[in-house]
């Protein structure tokens, strides 16, 4: 194997208003290799790949691939200059033949007219270099994710591809298609292509990777030859802290447990594609963690729990009585809050205001003919934005105006209002800053303290220790273990949710 | 199976095609002949014409509710040009052809570049060449001009018993236009990726803005066209020709089986729509007793039985996936 | 001018309505003139609020459709359908009253379909309402029997031409409802909650709300006002003509809507704005009669006013001007 790199990335930065995505970061990948890019949420491996695809341009840094500098501008600049790229989400054209989707926007034929029979036969033609078995006049959208994945591929590498990028190719694929992407990836890897391979699931990594970069906070933390690299080690260098069993041990405030009665129980919960069946228990009075990767399936049980998603088995049972959760509603108005990690998507009403959107949850619990009076929710305003320290230029605000942090906290006062006996956090202090952060960890506090069950979902170990009496670790969307108060310490922790035999 | 699912919509529009006709020909004497079939397509020559434009603004997830107001703007636009400004015919239809097309253009630049919805957009357009129409005049004119009258009597005899005249030659000639156009060239699969995922085709580097822009042109240009058959149809320029027409068009295109959201359909499909539009039609006329309202309640029947039927087809790809 | 008053939903379509007036009385000093004569009002500004009435009452009811991401095309078709219901129970002898809950229950039953398959079945609601916008003209036919029923009934022309203290009823009518409705949206939780579905679905869904009944809610009440505005159509010219009555009227109430600085693309809702909307359309329609410009070249100037608010309103081309102003300001490419 030739030891000169195929692409070489050197000082690379990108910023953002606000945030600097990359800073100053090299990163190199071989021909007939495939490279591991890692990291957690923020690390920045999406903006890098963005970068090289020609979707974002970058402030600063030099870009080489076959010992000749590029500089892509768009998607299709980077495609004819030979890097490729298939995303987690497939896009393609679901509605389209699976041999137009290959060809799209290159058919050949003549003034402006597609010749079908050689659409077809390159369809084929790519299929088979992959050795994949599939109809080309099959509809796109009536294959399985699977097989539309490897279509992308097959479009990818249509284009006469150096460099073939895998953004998170295998989050929704089960195990023997896994296994037929690795197989694909390796006669690729055997024809000279460079491999980038993004994912969350470090089984996958150490299954087919030749080396690793390791991403944090934008910046470079590591090129390791996979072979090399233990699993525990890898996850420090993700998660930013280094393993010392005693050093790592944290003292948890005793919490008192005079056999709480469980508040919320579930028995064999599951979805297909999301959770495998998992039992838990949440006490009143408790802050329980749940740990794990991105993509363990953590957010997933949280979904679960609040009757976002519908459970394919398994039950549920708040106060010991058997519950069904049809829609978040039914959640609401058993107790149960459930502040979720895309603040964006799932949390903010950006254009209402600070007080219509903090007293939303309440409201609709209450119904719309019991409507608070203006007065009642301008005072719940003025009470949580003290409590909890917003900072807004008033409750008529425009969420969208607030920070980040702030817009955090409205939403946590949006169901502090409801008085739930079982708030669920996701992700709660991501994106925010530091000084927001701690308020939200005494926060918590606070509300075990109060009686209140807390299930803290967070990627940062340290922030589930320093808050968790009882940490739930998930990884490869299982429930791998439970770690009580006494034995908790950050190296525990991490590895159980490295898993493997690699330690 | 595949083929099955993947043009059912179209399967459903032919069965009922024939399914229609075959009970109109049972029931009425004299429906199933040559003279019946050929007035089903110069009777909605005008309306098939827009709704090939429509179909494949519908193909790009768009829609254009000015193609009726471009129709009635075309036909008095020209009579008024032929008639009191005694312009020859081929010049007017050519100036109302380009004007057709710019208005398409500029409502298509609009909605790409300053991201106002097609339906506004073209709401806006609407109200916009219908008023210059009326503005143009608000009677009617009749049109003589010896070119005029050589097409207006023109046909085409294939045999002894079938004439096609020039309407009907017109609807077939930019069917089958559409047909290669939507099917068979680069462009026509860009609308319909465009339509699909404008997201996904944007990454896979399709020209995704002039793809918009020019399909608008092009129904602008479609639409006047129907203005053109519309007024040699009847011999006369009239503002108000084309009234809701864009209404049919839409109708006609989602009966045809193409999915109104965009992304997925089939241009014979249209045709098939039209033809199911005209049966009805004609078979209220023969019966005698229906009155013509029936005609709007079966076609409100039929788009709610596909769009339900799309509905479901949509839902079970997605649970598939 | 103050900021806040500039930055006002209802700046731009009160300016446009009082730079219309402005033109109008230029060229005809009297526009403005509002006599008493037989203890009734009477004067241009009286005919923009009685003859716009109809459209400000389906303005009113697509508001609240429109602020949750949709949009009701089938407004105009339901209008004649309850303008031929309105016209076969009083030509069958029934009282007035029950003739109005008649055609506000037609009306919502029709609002409850489009609700349904909006909010239940996920169809988008520009094709969902499409379906009655086009069968439904059908049905008003064919409840009509193909005719234009005449209705001879006291009060039901007094409805909408008749005056109540001098003032002229049908706005009244829809005056008084305007105003309870705001009410009833901002005393009361279904406002925010309306704004809040627009707003963000997924989101409002998540904090427990209803989401989909909230929809179906707001097309209920646009096809209850529809079928309100159909018996005002119909005693307006003491007929109910399914052909012609409730005409492109779903595209003035749109128009009305979209001007009053209502996006189309749903959350925040100005009633009045929406009210504004409507006068605007009523005022721009008799200016062409004032200027002594033919009345069906009154589209051109609509045409222009949407394109031009929805340029206002347009973010990317906000942002291509904030770019042209930052480029220029730095002198560098």
């Amino acid at each position: 194997m030739p030891d000169s790199a195929l692409l070489r990335l050197r000082g690379v930065t990108k910023r953002f208003p606000g945030v600097i995505a990359l800073s100053g970061v090299d990163f190199s990948v071989r021909a007939g290799e495939v490279h591991a890019l890692l990291g957690e949420n923020g690390a920045g491996k999406s903006t890098l790949i963005k970068v090289l695809t020609g979707v974002h341009p970058p402030d600063a840094g030099e870009f080489v691939l076959d010992g000749r500098p590029i500089s892509a501008r768009s998607p299709k600049e980077a495609e004819a200059a030979g890097i490729s790229t298939v995303y987690q989400e497939v896009n393609l054209i679901p509605g389209l033949s699976v041999a137009e989707n290959i060809a799209l926007g290159r058919q050949p034929g003549r003034f402006g007219f597609v010749d079908w029979r050689a659409v077809r036969r390159h369809a084929r033609e790519a299929l088979a270099r992959l050795e994949i078995e599939c109809d080309v006049d099959a509809e796109l959208g009536s294959l399985s994710v699977a097989l539309q994945q490897m279509v992308a591929i097959a479009r990818a590498l249509d284009l006469r591809a150096r460099l073939l990028i895998l953004d998170e190719p295998t989050a929704s694929l089960d195990e023997k298609e896994v296994a037929e992407l690795f197989s694909v990836m390796r006669r690729l890897r055997g024809e000279g292509l460079g491999l980038i391979f993004v994912t969350h699931f470090l089984d996958q990594v150490y299954a087919i990777s030749d080396r690793i970069t390791v991403l944090r906070n934008g910046q470079l933390v590591g090129e390791y030859v996979t072979a090399e690299l233990p699993r525990l080690k890898l996850v420090g260098h993700m998660l930013g802290r280094e393993v010392h069993d005693e050093a790592g041990r944290v003292d948890v405030t005793p919490v008192a447990r005079e056999a709480a009665a469980p508040l919320l129980e579930a028995r064999g919960l599951a979805r297909r594609g999301a959770v495998h069946p998992l039992d838990l228990t949440l006490r009143r009075g408790e802050v329980t963690g749940l740990a794990g990767l991105l993509g363990s399936g953590r957010t997933e049980t949280a979904r679960l729990l609040f009757g976002i998603d519908a459970a394919d088995a398994g039950e549920i049972r708040v106060r010991g009585d058997r519950v069904s959760l049809g829609a978040p509603r039914d959640a609401v108005r058993l107790g149960l809050a459930f502040c979720s990690e895309d603040r964006k998507i799932e949390g903010i009403l950006p254009n209402l205001s600070v007080r219509e959107n903090l007293i939303l949850a309440l409201q609709a619990k209450r119904g719309v003919w019991r409507t608070l009076a203006r007065a009642e929710q301008d005072k719940l305003c003025e009470h949580y934005i003290a409590a909890l320290r917003i900072k807004t230029p008033g409750p008529e605000t425009p969420i969208r105006n607030l920070s980040g942090g702030n817009q955090q906290k409205v939403l946590l006062a949006r169901w502090l209002a409801t008085q739930p006996e079982l708030i669920i956090l996701d992700e709660p202090t991501r994106g925010i800053d530091v000084g927001a952060k701690a308020e939200i960890e005494q926060l918590v506090a606070k509300l075990r303290a109060d009686g209140l069950a807390v299930l803290l979902i967070s990627s940062e170990i340290e922030e589930i220790v320093r808050n968790c009496s009882r940490v739930l670790v998930m990884r490869e969307r299982r429930l791998e273990a439970e770690v009580a108060a006494d034995n908790l310490t950050t190296g525990r922790l991490m590895r159980a949710m490295a898993g493997g035999h690699r330690e | 199976m595949n083929a099955l699912r993947k043009n059912l919509p179209l399967f459903v529009t032919g069965a009922i095609l024939v399914v229609l006709f075959g009970t109109a020909a049972r029931l009425y004497d004299g429906f199933y002949s040559a003279r019946v079939i050929v007035s089903l397509l110069s009777d909605n020559a005008f309306l098939g014409v827009a709704a090939v434009g429509m179909t494949l603004v519908i193909f790009s997830g768009g829609i254009d509710l000015s193609v009726g107001a471009v129709i009635g703007f075309t036909s008095i636009f020209t009579a008024t040009l032929i008639v009191t400004k005694g312009v020859h015919p081929l010049l007017a239809w050519s100036l109302a052809l380009l004007l057709g097309s710019a208005l398409g253009a500029g409502m298509g630049a609009l909605i790409h570049w300053f991201g106002i919805p097609p339906f506004l957009t073209t709401l806006a357009g609407m109200f916009f060449a219908r008023g210059l129409a009326f503005w143009i005049n608000t009677e009617s004119i009749g049109v003589t001009h010896p070119l005029v009258e050589k097409l207006t009597n023109f046909d085409l005899a294939l045999g002894d018993a079938v004439h096609l005249p020039a309407a009907a030659l017109a609807l077939l000639a930019v069917v089958l236009a559409g047909y290669v156009l939507a099917h068979h060239t680069r462009f026509g699969r860009t609308l319909l990726a465009v339509g699909g995922s404008e997201q996904s085709a944007l990454l896979m580097g399709l020209p995704v803005g002039r793809t918009k822009i020019a399909v608008y042109a092009l129904n602008g240009f479609l639409a006047a066209l129907a203005g053109i058959v519309a007024s040699l149809y009847t011999s006369s320029g009239n503002a108000s020709a084309g009234l809701g027409l864009e209404l049919d068009a839409i109708a006609v295109v989602v009966i045809g089986g193409t999915l109104l959201t965009g992304g997925r359909g089939h241009m014979v499909g249209t045709l098939l729509g039209v033809l199911i539009f005209g049966t009805i039609q004609a078979a209220i006329l023969f019966d005698g007793r229906l009155s013509s309202w029936w005609m709007r309640i079966v076609v409100g029947a039929l788009l709610l039985l596909f769009i339900l039927l799309q509905r479901g087809l949509v839902r079970g790809m997605t649970k598939r996936a | 001018m103050s900021r806040s008053f500039t930055r006002s939903p209802v700046f731009w379509p009160a300016v446009g309505l009082i730079a219309l007036v402005v033109l109008n009385t230029a060229v005809n000093p009297a526009f403005l003139k509002i006599t008493l004569l037989d203890g009734h009002l009477f004067g241009t500004p009286i005919d923009i609020l009685t003859q716009g009435s109809r459209t400000m009452l389906l303005a009113l009811g697509m508001t609240l459709v429109i602020a949750t991401g949709g949009v009701d095309l089938s407004v105009g078709s339901v209008v004649a359908i309850a303008g031929a219901v309105c016209a076969l129970m009083l030509q069958g002898g029934h009282s007035l009253a029950l003739t109005i809950v008649a055609a506000l229950a037609v009306g919502g039953a029709a609002g409850a379909v489009n609700g349904t398959l909006v909010a239940r079945i996920g169809i988008q609601p520009i094709v969902a309402t499409l379906i009655l916008m086009v069968a439904g003209r059908g049905v008003a036919q064919l409840l009509a029997g193909g005719q234009v029923l005449i209705v001879k009934h006291a009060g039901f022309g007094y409805l909408a031409n008749g005056f109540f203290l001098t003032l002229p009823v049908a706005p009244l009518l829809v005056g008084g409802l305007f105003v309870v409705t705001q009410l009833v949206v901002r005393r009361t939780a279904i406002g925010l909650f309306l704004e809040a579905v627009g707003d963000n679905e997924t989101a409002s869904r998540f904090a427990g709300l209803a989401a989909a009944r909230v929809k179906i809610l707001a097309y209920v009440f646009c096809g209850a006002c529809a079928g309100l505005a159909g018996v005002l159509w119909a005693a307006n010219v003491g007929a109910a003509d399914a052909n012609r009555s409730g005409e492109n009227a779903e595209l003035d109430a749109i128009f009305a809507v979209v001007v009053g600085g209502t996006a189309l693309t749903g959350g925040r809702f100005v009633l009045a704005g929406s009210l504004l909307g409507a006068v605007l359309i009523q005022t721009l329609t008799i200016s062409m009669y004032n200027l002594g410009i033919s009345p069906a070249v009154a589209p051109v100037p609509k045409a222009l006013l949407i394109v031009g608010v929805s340029l206002l309103q347009s973010d990317r081309l906000r942002r291509w001007l904030a770019g042209l102003w930052t480029r220029g300001g730095k002198g560098t490419a």
